[in-house]
């Protein structure tokens, strides 16, 4: 036999069993598809965004535009740094009174959305508010205050309510990443600041560098506190310019311009992680242990903490629970306002809807990846997962676009109206962007489930003689159950939050909690803003005690490395 | 190719598993290549080699778990994978027990046996896991969860759902090494009784040389994605087919010797008689394994006890030759040389040892054994860089 010959019949099986593995066919194919629809609404903004480039006049005040939203999310992500990352600090290098609760309070503040800490502080230390009243009165009606709907305020306000991403992801690395290398450092004569400095900062930094992301894209995203604050970013100019001039080739160039923001976050985080991976090695060690701070000192570190959560968190709630009583007394209460049971009703079922459909897209994934699909289906997946970088506003104006794109093929085709009355008349369209958004999350507690489950369990039903939904049925379903579980949470919490979707997308009529929150505290009506706020604060605050509690569970086995780990 | 003749022993009934040419890469890297390989019913083969030497890839061949991208793969007769054919894993009738277990966790000992056999009816199930049950003796523990097993139990009832759906063939993937050393020896016998009683034909992978020749009825030594041998134990231990099979399997030394007028000398002498090589002078490589080297104390000889390891039973003794070339030698516990006392090295009488030429055994003398050199003719497997499949690397 030549060469060749050889050569050329073992190459082209090889290349075919690389693309699709022993993968399943039907399987594989279904991420192919959830992958397209993913992508589409986005790649659909894209397209038309480039396409009618000079077609329209620029949107006024672009350049203001572009340059508020820089220096909010610089503003913003440089707080978070500091506060989070600074507290993280203070709890974990130090011992002081009440540290050991307040390193658990201090995460709070991730349930108090920003939209409801803004009109709250608003309330209070706005020109109607106690704090100017009160300055009116002991200083005379023409006493100087600044501007508190204005730039830096959006920025005092979103960085107490987004800290606790650095916050959480610093801690973290600073205990879990380092207790080897710190025992380490130590033992090769570091001093205690030295081996922090040295060895835990740096190896901290991929972790700031993911915080900082995050936060810097709830920046982006945000949509309500910046309006209250009169501060117009690039998110907010989509919808602006979609709703209110009808230029919608104006709007996508906006929302690519929000994309490209978004794109701009994500390199720069994978530019600061540099090309650290900082895995945890070996096993835990004692790592080095926090230092008391004694008296004064150690009063001032739990005033800072006392004071970042209560600005953050307590405070807000106790004003929104005074309004709720006051409104509980009302006659006019939100209480008896049919609308409440509503719109808090189509919330909970927009929510639900999702987090299923997330769910049951995010196991199939999870399933047909376990099959075995090769690189195509794994880069497929990996796609489905991109939309929750996408800002709220992009994937409406996407969603719109896709919408449109259908109908006028719908109509060609001799179909009258297309799909006209889906977007127009149902929530589909709602839904349809929802998931987009919210596939990333379901996907990433699924996918961790899975990757729990040892490949060979999953080889050794199949060779029992399973076929693959039987796998999925028998055994791969009930082994990711508690990934099931987070990520229905988290879909449903993040879904109930949501706001610029359901503002460019919903058909008329349609209200949720929290457009009816956003609505009623852009109208100044704070106390009947404050039950639905309420209500979605105390939803929010559901994957904070679960969070906490699993990490929990995780540093508890760092302090005592002989007990038995569940 | 001509070196397909590595599989032997093939039965003339159907073989419970047969492999053709099969070969798999992975991008350019060689998984395994030209497999050859009959297996018949009711054997139990051990697959053995140093770790990323193919075993693994074949197992997943076997099983369905990788496409081939040459060759034919048939169990009890079907073909299961060839270019065109590919039956997915959960119809091929091929069991599978891993190294980890993999009992499904949520589910109790019964119903992880019970798993397999969803397509009978539901007394037969029963009854059917009941006495798989009771063949691995862990009927009392039907209701437990696999986590409330120990690590030989939970062997076992991998082994018990493995076999419920009486499988063609099993494939035991190193089932022994997340156990330990205590318990190993006595789970092994088990297993092995359990396969046997059952007359399953299995192949179990495994990276321990006394476990592949004292379990297997035949052992397959693989090595860089090639059979080097397929044989019985004893053949493979005594009469290695190629030098990585006499240095792998066991411990051997190898000494430059002389093959001239049927007398076989190399530097510590005389070694023995080749019977038909009368014609022949030839340069082969001598096997030599410690337990076939003697010593004898002797102040005039040129070889050196360099180093001395106490085994317990036995004592290993290396010994430097003139040549600088080291051979090992077992010898009683009582029998202890000095490090450094010059000893005279002989080969215990009645050995004839196996040799080479180039890396491959040699029974008879080459063809043109006038000569001297490697020989150009090859047998029993294809590790040679100037073998045929070398340009499908």
């Amino acid at each position: 036999m030549t060469g060749p010959a050889v050569l050329a019949e073992a190459r082209t099986p090889e290349r075919r069993s690389r693309t699709y593995g022993v993968g399943r066919t039907a399987w594989s194919s279904l991420v192919i598809a959830v992958a397209v629809v993913v992508a589409t609404p986005v790649l659909a903004v894209v397209i038309d965004g480039l396409g009618s480039l000079g077609e329209s006049a620029q949107p006024r005040g672009l350049a203001r535009m572009v340059l508020t939203t820089l220096a909010l999310m610089l503003g913003v992500g440089a707080g978070s740094l500091v506060v989070g990352g600074g507290l993280a600090w203070l709890v974990t290098a130090y011992r002081f009174p009440l540290r050991n609760v307040l390193v658990w309070l201090l995460v709070l503040p991730l349930a108090m959305p920003a939209y409801v800490l803004g009109f709250v502080f608003l309330s209070v230390f706005d020109v109607a508010g106690p704090v100017q009243t009160l300055l009116r009165a002991v200083f005379g009606a023409d006493v100087w205050v600044p501007e508190v709907r204005s730039l830096p305020a959006a920025v005092l306000v979103m960085t107490l309510s987004l800290y606790p991403y650095v916050y959480l992801l610093t801690r973290s690395a600073l205990i879990e990443q380092s207790s080897g290398t710190y025992d380490a450092a130590r033992t090769l004569g570091a001093t205690r600041g030295r081996a922090l400095r040295r060895v835990l900062l740096p190896l901290a930094r991929p972790s700031l560098a993911a915080g900082l992301a995050l936060v810097m894209m709830e920046t982006l995203t945000d949509f309500a506190t910046v309006q209250y604050f009169n501060v117009q970013t690039v998110s907010v100019g989509v919808y602006l310019v979609w709703k209110g001039t009808f230029d919608f080739h104006a709007a996508t160039q906006l929302a690519v311009l929000v994309l490209l923001f978004a794109v701009a976050v994500l390199a720069a985080e994978k530019a600061l992680r540099g090309r650290a991976r900082y895995h945890q090695l070996g096993s835990r060690r004692q790592g080095f242990q926090p230092e008391r701070l004694r008296g004064a000192r150690g009063w001032a570190a739990t005033t800072l903490c006392v004071a970042a959560l209560s600005a953050g968190f307590l405070i807000p709630v106790a004003q929104l629970l005074l309004w709720a009583a006051g409104q509980a007394s009302a006659d006019t209460s939100v209480l008896t306002d049919p609308r409440f049971v509503d719109y808090l009703a189509n919330s909970l079922l927009v929510a639900a809807i999702t987090a299923v459909s997330c769910v049951v897209l995010a196991v199939s994934i999870g399933h047909a990846i376990r099959l075995g699909g090769g690189r195509f289906v794994s880069f497929a997946a990996q796609l489905t997962t991109f939309g929750y970088a996408v800002p709220g506003a992009v994937v409406g104006i996407g969603v719109l676009l896709s919408f449109a794109a259908a109908d006028t093929a719908l109509e060609r085709a001799g179909v009258p109206g297309g799909t006209g009355l889906i977007v127009t008349g149902s929530v589909i369209g709602i839904l349809y962007a929802y998931v987009i958004r919210f596939l990333a999350p379901a996907y990433q507690s699924i996918g961790a489930s899975f990757e729990k489950i040892p490949p060979t369990v999953t080889f050794s039903a199949l060779s029992l003689g399973a076929a693959p939904r039987r796998v999925l049925a028998r055994v791969h379903f009930p082994l990711a159950r508690p990934g099931v579980a987070v990520a229905l949470m988290l879909v449903v919490i993040d879904a109930v939050k949501e706001l610029p979707i359901v503002l460019l997308l919903r058909p008329f009529g349609f209200t949720t909690a929290s457009v009816w929150v956003y609505e009623l505290a852009r109208e100044n009506f704070w106390e009947k803003a404050s039950l639905p706020a309420l209500v979605i604060v105390a939803v929010a605050i559901i994957p904070v005690f679960v969070l906490v509690r699993q990490t929990r569970r995780d540093e508890t086995g760092t302090t005592a490395p002989g007990e038995v780990r569940q | 190719m001509e070196n397909a003749l590595a599989a032997s022993g093939a039965g003339v009934a159907v073989p419970a598993l047969g492999l053709a040419g099969v070969g798999k890469h992975y991008g350019t890297a060689r998984g395994v290549a030209d497999l050859d390989l009959s297996i018949a019913a009711g054997e139990l083969v051990t697959l053995i080699g140093p770790s990323g030497c193919g075993k693994s890839t074949t197992l997943r061949l076997v099983a369905g778990l990788e496409r081939p991208d040459a060759g034919t793969i048939s169990v009890a007769g079907s073909v299961v994978a060839d270019t065109r054919h590919f039956v997915n894993p959960e119809r091929r009738r091929v069991g599978l027990v891993f190294q980890d277990h993999a009992l499904f966790p949520h589910l109790t000992v019964a119903r992880n046996v019970e798993f397999g056999l969803d397509r009978l009816p539901r007394g037969e199930r029963r009854a059917r896991v009941g006495e798989l049950l009771d063949l691995v003796q862990l009927a009392h523990l039907r209701d437990r969860y696999p986590h409330e097993l120990s690590g030989g139990e939970q062997q076992r009832v991998a082994l018990a759902r493995a076999l419920a759906p009486r499988p063609a063939v099993v494939l035991l993937d190193e089932p022994f090494s997340s156990l330990d050393e205590s318990l190993r020896a006595q789970v092994r016998r088990d297993t092995v009784a359990t396969l046997r009683e059952t007359a399953t034909t299995g192949v179990l992978v495994t990276h321990d040389q006394t476990e592949a020749l004292s379990v297997g009825t035949r052992v397959i030594v693989m090595n860089n994605g090639v059979i080097e041998q397929a044989d019985i134990p004893e053949k493979v231990f005594e009469r290695p087919a190629t030098r990585f099979v006499a240095s792998f399997m066991g411990d051997a030394d190898f000494l430059p010797a002389r093959v001239h007028r049927a007398l076989l000398t190399c530097e510590i002498g005389i070694v023995s008689t080749v019977p038909g090589w009368a014609d022949s002078d030839v340069d082969v490589d001598v096997v030599l394994r410690p337990h076939e080297v003697a010593l004898r104390p002797a102040a005039d000889a040129t070889a050196r006890v360099s180093s001395v390891e106490y085994h317990g039973a036995f004592v290993l003794h290396h010994v430097q030759l003139a040549s600088g070339r080291t051979l090992r030698s077992w010898q009683p516990h009582n029998v202890r040389y000095p490090v450094g006392a010059t000893v005279a090295v002989t080969v215990a009488p009645g050995t004839s040892p196996t040799l080479l030429v180039g890396d491959r055994a040699v029974t008879s003398p080459p063809a043109n054994s006038v000569r001297t050199g490697p020989s150009p003719m090859r047998k029993g497997g294809p590790s040679d860089d100037a073998d045929p499949t070398e340009v499908t690397r």
